[in-house]
């Protein structure tokens, strides 16, 4: 809601086991970040922002 | 048989009658062989009876190809949880047990535009400029 670019999905990972076969989910909550990168398990706010802004392409140093 | 049962339904009633906005529920499903498919619509159908200000709309993935491209579906049972705008969020399968409350929560932050973070977390997220794609995979224990 912070961010139009940001799309957040819920998947019930019995339903799609395909899905949960491809992203290796063995338990949940599991939480896919663009296809590429993980956050297992549920952690704190700010954590849990660090870990899915570290998976994007850092800002240019020229942003600062 | 109602999904949602009546002393739930008080308090959903309560909690949806507190919404200062509609909120519109959007649902893909299609006909054949669809685990839970059945079941989700009419969890979503019985929800919204319980208020005015929530609204389902139920379109059939297969047969409503554009409009299932329009917002992204590519799977079935998919719930999208919007007002005017659409914030992008998505429930695929059935949103039961404890999903369910993370479905009213969905629909209260939508009613109110307000996502509830931390203000720090708002300004981190407001800077980021590519799509960022986050799939939550659960089960409804």
């Amino acid at each position: 809601m912070e961010n139009d670019l940001i799309q957040a999905d819920c998947v019930e990972a019995t339903e799609f086991p395909e899905l949960s076969e491809r992203y290796q989910v063995y338990a949940v909550p599991r939480t896919v970040i663009n296809d590429s990168s993980y956050i297992e398990g549920s952690l704190p706010e700010e954590t849990f922002l660090d870990h899915i802004l570290e998976t994007l392409t850092p800002p240019a140093d020229d942003a600062k | 048989m109602g999904l949602i049962r009546e002393q739930d339904a008080a308090e959903i009633r309560k909690l949806l009658g507190k919404l200062p906005q509609p909120v519109r529920i959007i649902h893909f499903t299609q006909e054949l062989n669809l685990q839970y498919g059945v079941e989700t619509q009419q969890l979503l159908e019985e929800l919204a009876a319980l208020s005015d200000k929530l609204s389902v709309e139920v379109h059939n993935l297969v047969l409503e190809k554009e409009k299932a491209a329009e917002y992204g579906v590519d799977k079935v049972p998919a719930t999208i949880v919007r007002n005017g705008k659409d914030y992008g969020i998505r429930f695929f399968g059935i949103p039961a047990g404890y999903e369910f409350s993370t479905l009213l929560d969905a629909i209260r932050a939508v009613a109110e535009g307000d996502s509830g973070l931390k203000p720090e977390t708002r300004e981190k997220l407001k800077q980021v400029t590519e799509p960022l794609h986050l799939q939550v995979f659960v089960t409804p224990t």
